[in-house]
């Protein structure tokens, strides 16, 4: 088929609804910031809201609370719901990165049990890699599982931190270890974890811009039983790097964002008479969102075509988080004096720092495209 | 939506590339520069031309995204000859059959392949005026480029339309987008190729950090202004009334990320790339030359007009 990049009639009705219900329901006034606890409280609602319209989830099956949108129409959502100023996703965690794990590797059982639940917000997931020890180097887990065999499960120990709202979620997908004598890829494993488990024990603390958007979860002989492995013992790293795929390209960071970002930004400037300079800087901010959208089309074309994204997805992890502080930056560099106080740019310059890091640093993104795509020797200092 | 390359596009690139890998080796690059055998790159044309490709648009039927890959492959192998400037410039806005081959002046009337060509198309504006290829010849960075300058011609334009023109205008920027994006592969492709058998402190140089984190980031950069040349094409084969702002889009994507992949390159290649004896400088030298044509300053004033960003002084 040749290249069209209009809606084709059944996108445009799709479009055309989503767009009716979200200018119906978005909240007129911006909720608080949803890495606080009374914040996250306001989300939660508004997340239960958007499932009982069945919006929450609009690529999966229905029988699990989506409505089987292709991801043609899951990109115009996104478009939508963004343009739409509509509150970030608290439970993307879950909706973005557990679910696709539990599609490719889960048992049924797994998945009829969580993922209608993770679409109503009924449960609320974090992410349990990082360790005080083990950050860009994620093979480098402590945590362990050791095996209960008379219970039916395993006992899991240790410490994991960073870990996103993990103050306000109710369970932690997470890896540990449960072959300390295998290889350091080998031997790891991932779990579904409540964290009202005793054993639990969980500590937030202040991000950068000071919420307490960041947890650290401590395990002290916590039981996990089989049924919550998920993927089979040992092959956690492979399970796990499904999930990362997903993190760091299409699924997370859909260009909706960035074009409202570009948007908004465009929007400050032409309120604020800005300098030469300063015009230069929004025009090419805007730019590099629109290219961005356009790579995505071009990756989601080739994803339809069964064309896997590989270790694409960390050429768009790279832009994508480069991209959104460059977008901030200008509307500093536009706010002037103003760009001190504590307003939604202010805040979004600081969380567009976490880009960079999260989902593995840039740096090693650049290592991943370099070795896997590119193809040059691995290995060297 | 669909946003890929159809079966036959993919095919033709691929004719095109075969094709230019026999018929446009760096040896031919090197001949079209001062005493060259410009026989050679007289043999390239007629290759050109028993492909179809400089009545690509009138005889084989092919539309500006049809064209993009085939540019993207002419850029690819440098090709030293107005082929951008005849095939989506000329042909479509004279109505030329045939093999005639035309340049393009710039508005100072610098003519790159000006030796080369029988006619050439001035665009000022809505106007379009073709004069015989007369001028002094003026040495270029990039040896291969016969440009020549010329007066501005006088009299009455031969077309005074502002949409045909505009458009032919845009078919050129746009060309020369697809142009660039080839030249940042050719680069990278050479680059990725060097850096693996390079060997310093007993190991391929590639292996290093500092080189593949450069090269990362170049590949990034030229990916992603490829699919907005791409989207640009489209914009213009359907008229779209936002087709001024994706084109002017493709043109300062396509251009910072050849720039930055020009000197990445030649940066992983070490003194070798600083040299005119290694290939890669052809590659750089048309890159550059192409990026100078693109008057980048006007595009970024009508994305920024586009976008309803005026500047402070406008």
């Amino acid at each position: 088929m040749t290249t069209d990049l209009t809606d084709t009639g059944s996108e445009a009705e799709f479009r055309a609804e989503a767009r009716a219900w979200l200018r119906a329901n978005v909240p007129a006034e911006p909720l608080p910031s949803g890495d606080t606890r009374e914040g996250f409280a306001r989300h939660v609602e508004w997340e239960r809201r958007l499932h009982e319209a069945r919006w929450s989830v609009v690529s999966w099956p229905e029988r699990y609370g989506g409505r089987d949108a292709s991801l043609w129409e899951w990109l115009i959502f996104e478009e939508e719901y963004y343009a739409a100023g509509a509150p970030q996703r608290v439970t993307q965690n879950g909706i973005f990165l557990l679910a696709p794990t539990l599609f490719e590797f889960g048992t049924e059982a797994q998945r009829d049990q969580l993922l209608p639940r993770m679409a109503a917000a009924e449960d609320l997931w974090c992410q349990g890699w990082s360790e005080p020890e083990a950050g860009s180097d994620l093979a480098g887990i402590r945590s362990t599982a050791v095996r209960d065999e008379e219970a039916g499960g395993w006992r899991l120990s240790g410490q994991k931190t960073w870990t996103t709202r993990g103050a306000f979620c109710t369970h932690v997908f997470g890896l540990f270890r449960t072959d300390p004598a295998a290889a350091r890829h080998r031997g790891l494993t991932y779990f579904l974890v409540p964290l009202d488990a005793p054993g639990v024990t969980v500590r937030g603390f202040g991000r950068l811009d000071g919420d307490e958007g960041f947890a650290e979860v401590w395990f002290s002989d916590v039981f996990v039983p089989d049924a919550d492995v998920l993927g089979g013992v040992g092959e956690g790293w492979r399970v796990a790097m499904a999930t990362t795929g997903s993190e760091r390209g299409l699924t997370l960071r859909s260009p909706g964002r960035f074009l409202a970002a570009a948007d908004r930004l465009l929007a400050l400037a032409r309120a604020q008479a800005p300098s030469e300079r300063q015009r230069e800087r929004a025009v090419r901010a805007w730019l590099g969102a629109r290219a961005y959208q356009l790579y995505t089309l071009r990756d989601v074309d080739a994803l339809l075509d069964g064309v896997p994204p590989g270790a694409r997805s960390s050429m768009n992890k790279l832009f994508w988080s480069e991209l959104d502080v460059d977008i901030h930056e200008a509307a500093l560099d536009i706010l002037g004096p103003s760009a001190e106080l504590d307003t939604a740019w202010s805040r979004g310059f600081l969380f567009s720092l976490s880009g960079p890091i999260y989902a593995g640093t840039n740096e090693i993104q650049r290592t991943v495209v370099a070795e896997r795509v590119l193809g040059l020797p691995r290995g060297g200092a | 939506m669909r946003f890929g390359w159809t079966a036959d596009q993919v095919a033709f690139r691929e004719a095109v590339r075969d094709l230019l890998t026999r018929a446009c080796p760096p040896a031919v690059v090197r001949a079209a520069w001062p005493g060259g055998d410009e026989s050679t790159v007289e043999s390239l044309w007629t290759s050109l031309v028993e492909l179809g490709l400089p009545d690509a648009t009138a005889g084989l039927g092919l539309d500006e995204v049809d064209l993009v890959p085939v540019f993207e492959e002419i850029g690819y192998a440098a090709v030293p000859l107005p082929v951008v400037e005849t095939v989506a410039v000329a042909a479509p806005l004279l109505g030329l059959e045939g093999p005639t081959r035309v340049a393009v002046a710039s508005a100072d009337g610098l003519v790159p392949y000006g030796r080369r060509a029988s006619h050439v198309l001035h665009l000022d504006g809505g106007a379009a005026w073709l004069s015989a290829p007369q001028g002094v010849d003026v040495p270029t960075v990039d040896g291969s480029r016969a440009a020549i300058r010329v007066p501005k011609p006088t009299g009455p334009p031969l077309i005074d339309d502002p949409v045909r023109v505009g458009l032919a205008a845009d078919r050129l920027a746009l060309g020369n987008a697809a142009q660039l994006v080839g030249l940042g592969r050719r680069m990278l492709d050479m680059t990725v190729a060097y850096v693996r058998e390079r060997k310093q402190f007993g190991v391929p140089v590639g292996s290093f950090q500092a080189v593949k984190h450069h090269l990362a980031d170049a590949l990034v950069q030229l990916e992603f202004a490829a699919p907005a040349v791409h989207a640009a094409a489209w914009a213009l084969a359907g008229r779209r009334p936002e087709r001024g702002r994706d084109v002017s889009a493709a043109v300062l994507l396509a251009t910072e990320a050849a720039g930055r992949v020009a000197r990445t390159a030649i940066q992983c290649h070490g003194a070798i790339g600083y040299t005119v004896e290694y290939d890669l400088h052809l590659y750089a030298k048309r890159a550059w030359a192409v990026a100078a044509t693109c008057d980048t300053d006007a595009h970024l004033a009508r994305l920024a007009e586009a976008l309803d960003l005026k500047g402070a002084a406008a």
